[in-house]
This record gives C-alpha cells, sequence and structure tokens, in this order.
C-alpha cells in the first residue's frame, strides 16, 4: 500500500482541504489526519482533476525526430495531464488495430500519462475507404475516437458513412473542418493581413461550410460528433446553431486559438503557421464567448512537435503547427480564467472532465472526489512568468509564445497516484515497465 | 535603412530621397564614363531561386556600374535545385563574403525572412517575393511617373494628387502591392481597377479606390495607367473565362487609350502579353514609358545599392 496526502490546496479553485491517496484512489478529501508515504504542502496551489487532451501528436511511428510517445507524454506530465489522446496522422497511420495497441502499450511502458490512441476514419488518412474502425474499437486499445486529423474527410457521402458507422460502436468522429478545395495552396487567414502579405488566403467560410454540413449529416443519421479546433467567428455560431437543435455536437478550441490573431504572422516567423491558421482578432474574441456560454465544450491542445529544420526556414517551406501541451494551462489562465469568462471549476471542465467524456476516458466522472481515481494537478495562480523554451521537455521547440509573460505554473502532476512532476520539475525515469 | 524589403517601411523623405538619386544616376548613365567608384571592392551577390532574366539584368547592371563584384546564382543548375535549403545556401552565401544580396523567390516573406534570420549580416534587397512585393519596381514606376508629369529634373517631388490606376491581377501582383503603398506615401491617388476574383478579399485598409472595370476607372480622368501582366493560367483556375473577356473589360485597348487626355501615360511592367492586358499600338504610342521604364530600372537600382551603401559608411 502506497499512500500521498496533498495538504491544503484549494479544490478547483474553491475550499480548502487535503486529498488523501491510497494505491492510485482517492479515498478522502476534507481535513486528513491520517499519516502517508508522501505529503505534497500545497497551501496556495490550486488542484484540478488530472486533464485530459483531446489533440495530441505524439509523432511515433514515424515522426520520432520531433516526438515520441515517452517524449511526448512527459511534456503532457509537464502540462499538467495525465491522459492525452494520440492522433493518427503517424507514419505508418494509425489504422488498425495493430498499430493502436502499439501506441497504446508504448504509453503504458512510457507511464507518465493514460496515451489514449485515436483511430483513423479512413485507411492511411487518404479519405477514400473507411479504416479498420470496428476492430481499433475492439483491440487492446480500446479506440472511441476516430479522426483524419491534419486532412479533412471531405467527401459528404464518405462522412455520412464513417458517422454512422462508428456510431455502431459507440465511438465518435473528432472531424478537422477544413473544405479541401477552398484551402488549395493556403498559408494564412483570409483577410486583410493576407492580402497585404501577399499569401495565400484560408477563407473561414472553408471550416464554417464543413461543420454546417457535418452537423446536419450527424443529425440525419443520429450520430455524435466532435469537431477539432474550431477556429472562426462563424464556426461557433454554427456550433450553437447546432446545440440549440439539440444535435450531438461537441467542439473544442486550441489555446493558441484563444491568444493569437492573423496580426502575429506580419513578421512572417514560421513559428506563427498553424493549421487552421490564426485568424482575427474578432474571432478571438468570439471563440473566448464561445467558451463562456458554453458553445465550446474542451480546450485541447493540437500539440504538434517539428523539429527545428521545418520551422527554421521561410512561411512556403515551413511545418503547420506549434506545440502546445506545456503551455496550455497558463494560456487558458491568461485568455479565459483572468478576464473573467470562466472560473477554475470551469477550467476543470474545459481540460478534463468534458474531454474525458468525450474520449470515454474512466475516472474523470466526479474530479477530485472520494473513490476517484487520483489524477490530480496543483497548480499555482500566482506564478507570473516570462515563457521560454526552458519550459518545454517534448523533443520539439516550436512555440511561439517565447518571451511573453504568462501566468500560472503546474507545480505537481499526479497520475494515478504517482507524482510525475514535483515541484514543478518532470520526474524523471519514472517507467513502470 | 539597412535592407530594402518593402515600399511599406519607407518614409515620404525616404521615398523622395531615392527618387532624388535616381535622377542623380540618370544623370550619371549619361556621361561618357558611366560609372561611379561607390562600391569597389565590395560583393553584390544577385540570388535568383526564381527565373526573371530583365530584372536580373537590371540588378547586374546597376551593380556594375557601381564598380561592384557581381556574383549571379540562378536556382536552375545550382545547389538550390537539388534541394539545399535557402538558409544553406544564404550562409554559404555569407561566408563567401557577399556585402549585398539581391533575392528574388516565388515566396512571399522571403526576403523578410532572409533579413531577420540571422543567417546573414548583409544588406538585403528584395527583388521580389511571392505575391507580397517588389520595392525596386515601384521604385522606377514612380520615377518614371515623376519625370513624365513633372519633368525628369525634379527634385524634392513626390506625386501628390497624381491620379492613378492600376488594372489587372492585383491578387497576385507584388507589383501592384509595392505601387500602392509608395504611391500612398509619395501622394498620389490609387484606383485599383480589377474583376472581384482578382482584387485581394479585403482592401479596406488599403487606402485605396476599387473599380470592377476599366471603363469606370477611366472615368475618373488618371494620370497614370499601369497595366499589369495576366498570366494565361490563371483561366483554368477560374479567374476569368477567357482572354476576350479579359481583354473587353480589362485591356488597355486603342478605344480605351483614345479616352485618355493627351498627358496621361499607359505603364507596364512587363513582360507584356500584347493583345491581352495592352494593345500593341498603345505599348508602341507615345503614352506608353514601357522602354523608359527598363531604362529607369537601372538608375532606380542604383539608388537604392548607393543609399543602403551611406549606412554602411
Amino acid at each position: 500500500m502506497t499512500s500521498l496526502v496533498v495538504r491544503g490546496a484549494s479544490i478547483l479553485g474553491g475550499d480548502t482541504a487535503d486529498i488523501h491517496v491510497v494505491d492510485g484512489v482517492i479515498v478522502g478529501v476534507g481535513a486528513i489526519s491520517e499519516k502517508a508515504d508522501r505529503t505534497i504542502d500545497a497551501a496556495g496551489l490550486i488542484a484540478l482533476p488530472g486533464l485530459v487532451d483531446l489533440h495530441t501528436h505524439l509523432r511515433e511511428p514515424g515522426g520520432e525526430a520531433s516526438e515520441t510517445i515517452l517524449s511526448g507524454s512527459r511534456a503532457a506530465a509537464a502540462g499538467g495531464f495525465t491522459a492525452v489522446h494520440a492522433m493518427a496522422n503517424t507514419s505508418p497511420v494509425a489504422d488498425t488495430a495493430t498499430l493502436v495497441e502499439r501506441v497504446f502499450d508504448q504509453g503504458v511502458a512510457a507511464g507518465f500519462v493514460e496515451v489514449r490512441p485515436i483511430g483513423a476514419v479512413t485507411r492511411n488518412l487518404d479519405g477514400e475507404q473507411l479504416a479498420d474502425i470496428g476492430a481499433m474499437a475492439h483491440s487492446r486499445a480500446r479506440v472511441t475516437v476516430f479522426s483524419d486529423d491534419g486532412k479533412c474527410v471531405g467527401d459528404s457521402l464518405l462522412m455520412r458513412r464513417a458517422l454512422e458507422y462508428v456510431s455502431t460502436f459507440g465511438g465518435v468522429i473528432a472531424q478537422h473542418a477544413q473544405d479541401p478545395r477552398l484551402t488549395l495552396g493556403a498559408q494564412m487567414n483570409e483577410g486583410s493581413v493576407s492580402a497585404e502579405l501577399g499569401l495565400q488566403g484560408w477563407p473561414a467560410v472553408a471550416e464554417d461550410a464543413i461543420i454546417a454540413r457535418d452537423v446536419l449529416l450527424a443529425e440525419s443519421v443520429g450520430a455524435r460528433l466532435h469537431v477539432c479546433h474550431v477556429s472562426t467567428a462563424g464556426a461557433v455560431e454554427v456550433v450553437r446553431w447546432a446545440k440549440r437543435r439539440g444535435i450531438d455536437v461537441t467542439a473544442e478550441v486550441t489555446p493558441h486559438h484563444l491568444l493569437l490573431s492573423d496580426e502575429n504572422v506580419r513578421g512572417y516567423s514560421p513559428l506563427f503557421k498553424v493549421n487552421p491558421p490564426l485568424r482575427t482578432s474578432e474571432d478571438v474574441e468570439a471563440l473566448r464567448a464561445g467558451v463562456a456560454d458554453g458553445t465550446i465544450d474542451v480546450i485541447a491542445t493540437d500539440h504538434a512537435p517539428h523539429s527545428a529544420s521545418a520551422k527554421d526556414c521561410t512561411w512556403a517551406d515551413a511545418a503547420f503547427g506549434m506545440v502546445g501541451l506545456e503551455s496550455a494551462l497558463s494560456l487558458v489562465h491568461a485568455t479565459l480564467v483572468n478576464p473573467g469568462h470562466v472560473t477554475w471549476d470551469g477550467v476543470a471542465r474545459l481540460l478534463s472532465t468534458t474531454p474525458a467524456r468525450i474520449g470515454r476516458v474512466e475516472g474523470y466522472e466526479h474530479p477530485l472526489t472520494t473513490g476517484s481515481l487520483a489524477n490530480i494537478t496543483l497548480v499555482d495562480p500566482s506564478f507570473l512568468g516570462e515563457w521560454g523554451v526552458d519550459r518545454l521537455v517534448g523533443r520539439s521547440h516550436n512555440t511561439p509564445f517565447g518571451g511573453l509573460e504568462l501566468p500560472g505554473r503546474v507545480m505537481s502532476t499526479i497520475f494515478r497516484g504517482t507524482e510525475t512532476v514535483i515541484d514543478g520539475r518532470i520526474v524523471d525515469e519514472l517507467r513502470t515497465a | 535603412m539597412k535592407h530594402l524589403i518593402s515600399t511599406r517601411d519607407l518614409s515620404r523623405a525616404e521615398a523622395i530621397g531615392l527618387l532624388d538619386t535616381t535622377a542623380d544616376m540618370v544623370e550619371v548613365r549619361g556621361r561618357d564614363v558611366k560609372k561611379l567608384p561607390t562600391l569597389r571592392g565590395k560583393t553584390v551577390a544577385n540570388v535568383f531561386f526564381e527565373d526573371s532574366t530583365r530584372t536580373r539584368l537590371s540588378f547586374e547592371a546597376a551593380a556594375l556600374a557601381l564598380s561592384a563584384d557581381v556574383s549571379t546564382l540562378t536556382a536552375q543548375g545550382s545547389s538550390v535545385s537539388k534541394g539545399e535549403s535557402l538558409k544553406d545556401t544564404l550562409q554559404t552565401l555569407e561566408a563567401m563574403g557577399a556585402d549585398y544580396i539581391v533575392l528574388r523567390h516565388s515566396h512571399s516573406g522571403v526576403a523578410a525572412t532572409v533579413a531577420t534570420s540571422g543567417w546573414t549580416d548583409a544588406h538585403v534587397i528584395n527583388a521580389g517575393d511571392g505575391t507580397h512585393e517588389h520595392p525596386t519596381q515601384a521604385l522606377l514606376d514612380a520615377f518614371t511617373m515623376r519625370s513624365r508629369l513633372s519633368g525628369a529634373t525634379a527634385r524634392g517631388a513626390g506625386l501628390d494628387g497624381a491620379n492613378v490606376v492600376i488594372v489587372g491581377d492585383i491578387a497576385h501582383s507584388r507589383v501592384a502591392r509595392s505601387n500602392v503603398w509608395l504611391l500612398n506615401t509619395l501622394g498620389a491617388s490609387v484606383t485599383l481597377a480589377a474583376p472581384k476574383t482578382l482584387l485581394p478579399k479585403d482592401v479596406t485598409e488599403w487606402g485605396v479606390s476599387t473599380s470592377l472595370t476599366l471603363d469606370e476607372a477611366l472615368d475618373g480622368d488618371p494620370d497614370v495607367v499601369m497595366t499589369l501582366r495576366i498570366q494565361k493560367e490563371r483561366m483554368s483556375s477560374g479567374y476569368f473565362p477567357s482572354e476576350s473577356e479579359y481583354s473587353r473589360f480589362w485591356g488597355m485597348t486603342s478605344d480605351r487609350s483614345a479616352r485618355l487626355k493627351d498627358t496621361a501615360i499607359v505603364m507596364h511592367p512587363g513582360p507584356m502579353n500584347r493583345g491581352l492586358e495592352i494593345a500593341g499600338d498603345v505599348a508602341d504610342s507615345a503614352r506608353s514609358t514601357v522602354t523608359e521604364q527598363v531604362r529607369n530600372g537601372v538608375a532606380a537600382r542604383m539608388a537604392v545599392l548607393y543609399t543602403l551603401t551611406g549606412v554602411q559608411s
């Protein structure tokens, strides 16, 4: 029996209590008098349930130069996460039971977070033939989220079939909403900045129109739909309309789309090149409002590691994406908590409870209560400091936030009762194997 | 001014200074001895990742006229086509001691990236980057306009009150962008004429007027009509249906030329599609400044090299 007590944390930003953990399960919350093997002084810290990311690129297999399941798991733990969903666009693509089981097993071996593989919707992400969806759902990895992320399931008939087939197994499609034809050669948000910079525009309608089509398809076949990284005001409006209509849709937004806009692209720094592109400041405001009123259900990082050479180049040659696991909570703190859009229990909902529910991840149903799995993140809300690559523990350093003053710091992450982050530092050589 | 990346960065004083220096260089070019010693012992590297014979020749002539050593790298047959990265190419040129890098690239923003990347300490001159900017073209165009409207010896003058129409593929034109920013700075009023498919999505912040046809733009009695080269592949991409339709609504035809006031000029950055964006007889008429633009191009590029040198010494 191993035991641990967290002393004096503000539970979800509210009352202060101790949390008693025995063998990976929370056995008491309140005034705990029992002695434990280990005690964490959490005075001044906020206790959140372990964070759950619905959208992580771990790059393994195939992209180990930029991230591995182990290095990405460490980055996740450093960011306060205890579960991540590993996107399917690896090489080879995660489109069979064998591949998702391999990712799952390596996640277990890494031991920092629960790695939940996402299965491809279509074989090799080609958008032509369904992947082995049932086999992945019934594999040891128990895949529940299916996505061709990086690519959009553009064909309407195939999307309809995919929604029907995935719902047969109780899963959900996470759609990367990007009309492929409307974004041919697109480089950045279409608008006054792209017009000035001479970069091929990426119109908002290319996202909005796919989401509008997909919510109607989901309604017509009675399936569940999740929309990845919503980035436009129009998309928020479509999702809001769909929810009012009773359609079973959920939506995520990335931390970077809550902060940055296309104005950041003016210097052509490839660190700001991301898919979907950074939109206008009006879109940023609409996304924050969408989170505040519940239209957007989830914050997901879209953590997208790239090697240095993929970003130390010209804009057109650079890869799309930015790392996001380590900075996610600070950005949510800066863009949603500080301006008063959400409280800390809202953060728990956006970054843990709801993504866990969408991904059918067990143990997050009743955060920080007796009987729950001991997935706990302790945040120092008073911290304010300059963000730098020294805060990154993954393999890639493509963050655009260098030099920004950002609030909040993850001081402790507890994954099923085991500390993965202590005093703000990642615990190493914690391989459970 | 260490680099010339964008005309947007130029103050009015800097812009007029460059035009005045261009006038000086025109005068030098008219002498018996057509060279200045300004860049003796300096190296100008012309780096052309995109083919452009006329711009490359113009920059070479300008650098030679200032007594620089000139090396030219074009994408064909170089390590660039073997997959060497831009960064490696630039660092190689830096190591070889290039003082000026004249850069042409098919991607927008490359000149800015090179200037700010730390890959090189050289002066960077943007010789055209994708659909972003072509600042020396705008300078030679402005000088050509000033010479025709105010006389070749006009000094210290901008283009205040000049009414300039730019017609054609604005959306994909670096020439149009550089001209708009520079003409705004110099006090001209600009009207862009194009079908909606060839206008950038949102030009509200450009400080220009727009017309959907050339005839509508000509109703404003312009002093200058600048026609842009139209890429024929735009037709297959659905920007407009046919050459005859383009010519009908946006071509600088003889009939439209006849509508212009006597002093109005017609410009084209070259190379021209005669009969498409500009009628052959208009291109050869007294209104046309096409060859003048080429001639002034060398002087304008000399002025840029000369002005950037002033900062260094």
